[in-house]
């Protein structure tokens, strides 16, 4: 067998330049994908069960459009989207600004869902194991829910560290990774709205 | 081979028969691809190997070709659909039958570990013990089967007759076979439900239309009710109905109204006990009585610590349900 | 040479002294770098190799003879379902990523992967749901009775899964061990394609890439949306058993037939997971025995990208008897059927590399050949399986466990062994045994062929699987008490594979970095390789570039 000695194939100059994709990104859309699949799972769920409940309450009967919390969810991607740009051209109050809106809108929509909730437990009567639909709606809704919570951390942590001053133009592309997660949380709500809030009632 | 009552190369239905026709097709395209690809690859092996007389430069580098990545593309894609084609025909012949008037309906229910049998048009439960008659291709009467099951999956499978059907609890599954020569086929659960998936077996009689028809009326009547004779069955239907058996087994014309067990109002007409694996005989009835769990292991009929005394007369009173 | 190679001469290790033990635990518990904890992975998966064939062993005994009373039905129904639980989830998939982690980066040209933290909590968490499968067996009752063990199969069909059929917490043990590992196996799956997609050296376009790292890309993509709907399903089985809720309920209306439909769609690309990287391992392994390029590269990478995408339309030939009526059946056949041709041109190009080739016949080359001839059998009985009505009979029977143990053990293991006596030698520095390797090829193959050629009889005369014992008189009984013997030769061949590893890291002949005269990237590393693998990053013209280095006048970038 032949002995290379360790030589490394090295050139002094690149045929052009090497560029590849931000690592952050492409990691990101691949946690996106995973997550795609988890939701599709318990929509698949929640599809094949329209209908099919035993007893109990139907979503025609308890369930309102949410219109509150989904305008305040919706517009929260576009207020992520321009401090994105905002931070990349070093207007941090503007972004600083926008942040928090995002933040604040987030909020927003975790009461509104956390009302509903509480009218459909307390006044309806209606849990996980109430019926199919219970089942089926509060494991998708909540499984939603969890990820806009997880969301607004990051987005809280990473507006704490803006206002004290450690956020620079420099990490606008990890900002972008995040506001990636949001604008992915948000499209999921609009297949859960269409899903549950049109179709399902 | 392999002799076996349970192979499936032995058909003794029409499902079982169109299956064992498409295999036939199957395993020869297959055992064809098979000695043409491995007879390639062991004269590759044995020709093309390194031999130490060779000159030490490699040897010629081939890439590629796209001819040829046409052809081995191209003939399978064919292979695979002729069979498609012809498993497609099996697939519509055997689900999508017509149902001829005469067929015999039959509903099977699956428990934890024994099968229920019913036939809803002639007033008949049964358990384990499946009677259907014999279909003549002329006239054909097959049986179709209505599955599902009480609690977990089971699947039914006699080879012989047909290929398997699940039995899923709130879903209702159908098959059918007509088998065309009388006898005993014999197969098992084939869906893993427990502890004692092994040893729920089955056992299916397809009888004369005579001999099913007697069958029937013997299966219609309500339990023998002369207890008169022998004073231990007296007593031992006494102890029957005064214990908790009631509350899982029926006995036809009793008190005894359980559903969760085998129906045991013609018992002692059956060839063997617990679903499959023990003959019926009034020792292994009272083994089996005792300590359900000393012969199948994880079964759900708890034992009932009768005493001896109890367990004969019982024993007396059940070898009497013909 | 037109250029001047830089030279990566690198020290070799400065240690020669011991260091006290609790320091290098230190640094392999802390580690990030991906060789180590591909290895970490590697060493975690082969425990788990010798426990699942083990109970394996155990299982063959008590099914040697008919109405046999070696284990109780309570056991054996919790020893097939630790195996295969085991053996899928804590044996196959930590192997083959760990092979992944310790190559991908080499065989690119980068230094690590792309999130090296993001891979050692990847590892843990996996580690950690091994062990929390295994402590079943000691919660509960303790070990006499096996505890608290899952019993449920390793597909746990609902609604056996449901808590009023499986009281306590076995299922429970199934359901969180193996959600923890699909974490470890996505963050893993995660690092490989970011690493692929961000991190290639220069001149590595993807059409250069080895075709180990495009199955492993394939993999991880599989990875995504496969594993989640398992995770999600998992999710809701223990709504259903903590909550009340109603999945799959049939109580309530739910649907048995819905957790089949999730877990195979998990479940069929996961054998595509399982076999993609042993795919990977032949293409590197047969072109560099065959002294020849890998035929057909494009067609290769076409054929892999295709098994991925079509994988995930064919989950229900899993599901061929549960009722589906004729227009589901035929669909499935079809797209079943339909994988097959991607299948078959990547079985015809590997023989095209041997033909015209000079085949060497080491130990790794021994290994590949014995996958591609049983990898062959494996996909025929494949193709008989895909036939719906031929599946009404084979399916849940011995015939359906011999066809995915020739995939699993024939395709799978065999490749794997290859592979380890092929990157023995970058990992260590040592070559292994070839004559305990040929030992061990002949008595592991031999023992394959009784064992799971003649399985699949007992399945055609009516066996079905997961039985714990069998009435004489069915024609079973010398049948399985052959298949026994065979286990009882994999596992002597076995034993002697982990001899020879152990004995080769202090005995092996001296490697050098390239004992193989191969031709991809890893090779150009000292063996083992430095922390940072390449002191300066590559830059490559072609998929052989250390072909084009030792040829400088047949170069392979004239030729692609």
């Amino acid at each position: 067998m032949m002995e290379t000695a360790s030589t490394i194939p090295v050139s002094g100059q690149s045929e052009s330049p090497w560029e590849l994709p931000h690592r952050g990104i492409v990691g990101m859309a691949c946690l996106i994908l995973a997550e795609s699949a988890i939701f599709l799972i318990f929509v698949v769920a929640y599809v094949y069960y329209i209908g099919k409940s035993l007893s109990g309450p139907t979503p025609a009967q308890v369930l309102e459009l949410p219109i509150l919390g989904t305008v305040c969810l919706l517009s929260s991607s576009i207020t992520i989207h321009f401090a994105v740009s905002a931070l990349r051209k070093t207007k941090m109050g503007v972004y600083k600004l926008l942040l928090a809106t995002t933040v604040l809108l987030g909020a927003i929509f975790l009461m509104t869902t956390a009302r509903e909730w509480y009218y459909l437990i307390h006044d309806v009567g209606l849990t996980i194991k109430t019926n199919l639909f219970g089942t089926t709606f509060y494991s998708l809704v909540g499984l939603h829910a969890t990820h806009v919570v997880v969301g607004l951390i990051m987005l809280t942590i990473t507006l704490a560290l803006s206002l004290r001053g450690l956020v620079t133009k420099e990490n606008a592309e990890r900002l972008e990774v995040l506001s990636l997660y949001w604008h992915f949380v948000d499209g999921v709500w609009v297949v859960v709205f269409t899903v549950v809030y049109v179709l399902g009632r | 081979m392999l002799c076996s009552p349970t192979t499936i190369f032995d058909p003794a239905a029409t499902p079982a028969r169109s299956t064992f026709e498409l295999s036939m097709l199957v395993m020869g395209v297959t055992a064809g691809i098979f000695l043409v690809v491995g007879g390639l690859m062991l004269y590759a092996v044995i020709r093309f190997r390194y031999r130490p007389s060779d000159s030490e430069r490699e040897p010629p580098q081939i890439y590629g070709s796209n001819q040829i990545e046409l052809s081995w593309t191209v003939i399978p894609i064919l292979i695979v659909v002729m069979l498609f084609l012809s498993a497609t025909r099996v697939i519509l012949s055997t689900q999508a039958a017509p149902k001829p008037a005469s067929a015999l309906d039959v509903t099977v229910i699956g428990h934890q570990f024994w099968w229920e049998y019913r036939y809803p048009k002639l007033g008949v439960i049964t358990a384990n013990e499946l009677h259907v008659p014999i279909s003549d291709p002329a006239k054909p009467t097959p049986t179709y089967l209505s599955l599902s099951s009480a609690d977990t999956d089971h699947s039914f499978w006699v080879p012989r007759l047909a290929g398997k059907t699940d039995l899923i609890p709130n879903r209702i599954n159908t098959m059918w076979i007509d088998p065309q020569q009388p006898g005993l086929y014999l197969g098992q659960c084939a869906q893993y439900c427990g502890t004692q998936h092994a040893l729920m077996l089955l056992r299916v009689y397809a009888q004369s239309p005579e001999d099913f028809a007697a069958w029937i009326k013997q299966q219609q009547r309500p339990a023998a009710q002369d207890v008169s004779a022998d004073p231990a069955v007296a007593e031992g239907q006494t102890v029957f109905m005064h214990n908790a058996c009631i509350n899982c087994h029926a006995i036809g014309g009793t008190v005894a109204n359980g559903r969760f067990g085998p129906d045991l109002t013609h018992l002692a007409s059956r060839d063997t006990i617990a679903s499959g694996p023990i003959q019926n005989t009034p020792e292994n009835l009272r083994k089996w009585i005792a300590d359900p769990n000393s012969i199948k292991p994880g079964v759900l009929m708890p034992s009932m610590h009768l005493s001896d005394h109890d367990l004969d007369v019982i024993t007396a009173y059940l070898t009497t349900l013909h | 040479m037109a250029h001047a190679p830089a030279l990566a001469v690198i020290d070799q290790t400065l240690e020669t002294k011991r260091r006290p033990p609790l320091d290098v635990v230190y640094e392999w518990v802390t580690t990030v770098d991906h060789k180590r904890i591909g290895l970490m992975y590697i060493a975690y998966a082969l425990i788990f190799l010798l426990i699942g064939g083990f109970e394996a062993v155990l299982m063959r005994i008590q099914l040697a003879v008919p109405n046999n009373h070696f284990v109780s039905p309570q056991v054996f129904n919790r020893l097939f379902t630790m195996h295969g639980t085991t053996m899928v989830f804590f044996m196959g998939m930590p192997i083959l990523f760990g092979f992944a982690n310790y190559l991908v980066p080499l065989m690119i040209g980068a230094r690590d992967m792309a999130f090296p933290r993001l891979n050692a909590f990847s590892f843990w968490i996996s580690a950690f749901g091994g062990l929390l499968l295994y402590f079943s067996y000691l919660g509960g009752d303790g070990l006499y009775g096996m505890g608290s063990a899952p019993d449920v199969g390793w597909f746990a069909y609902a609604p056996l899964t449901a808590k009023v059929f499986s009281p306590g917490h076995s299922t429970d043990y199934w359901t969180l061990s193996i959600l923890l590992s699909g974490i470890g196996t996505t963050g893993t799956a995660l690092n490989i394609m970011t690493t692929t997609i961000c991190m290639r050296c220069k001149g590595m376009k993807l059409s250069r890439m080895p075709l180990f790292v495009w199955l492993m890309v394939v993999t991880s993509f599989l990875v995504f949306v496969a594993v989640s709907p398992l995770t999600a399903a998992q999710v809701m089985l223990t709504l259903d058993r903590y909550l009340g809720a109603h999945f799959f309920d049939t109580q309530a209306g739910g649907s048995a037939v819905l957790w089949m439909h999730f877990f195979w769609i998990f479940g069929h690309p996961e054998v595509y997971i399982l076999v993609l990287p042993a795919f990977g391992f032949i293409s590197e392994m047969i072109p560099v025995f065959s002294r020849k390029a890998i035929f057909g590269y494009p067609a290769m990478v076409a054929a892999s990208v295709a098994i991925g995408f079509i994988s995930l339309s064919v989950w229900a030939h899993h599901m061929f008897t549960v009722g589906m009526g004729p227009a589901g059946n035929t669909f499935f056949v079809f797209s079943t059927m339909v994988i097959s041709v991607p299948t078959g041109i990547k079985i015809f190009n590997w023989l095209a590399t041997l033909w015209g080739g000079k085949i060497i016949f080491k130990v790794p080359m021994m290994f590949s050949l014995a996958f591609l001839f049983q990898f062959l059998v494996a996909g025929l009985t494949g193709i008989m399986l895909s036939a719906a009505p031929f599946n009404w009979q084979l399916s849940a029977s011995y015939f359906v466990i011999a066809h995915f143990h020739y995939v699993l053990v024939g395709a799978i293991v065999t490749a794997l062994f290859g592979a380890f006596y092929y990157w023995y030698p970058k990992v260590t520095g040592r070559l292994m045994s070839e004559t305990l390797g040929k030992w061990h090829f002949w008595l592991f193959i031999i023992g394959f062929h009784l064992t799971f050629d003649v399985m699949h009889v007992p399945g055609l005369l009516g066996m079905p699987r997961r039985i714990y014992t069998y009435e004489a008189g069915r024609g079973w009984e010398t049948l399985n008490f052959i298949v026994g013997i065979g286990a009882l030769f994999q596992t002597v061949g076995t034993l002697i594979f982990v001899y020879n590893m152990v004995r080769s890291y202090y005995h092996g002949e001296i490697a050098g970095n390239d004992p193989w005269d191969a031709w991809t990237l890893e090779w150009a590393t000292p063996s083992p390789p430095p922390a940072y693998n390449f002191a300066v990053e590559p830059t490559v013209r072609s998929r052989r570039p250390l072909w084009d280095l030792k040829h400088p006048e047949d170069q392979d970038e004239n030729y692609e």
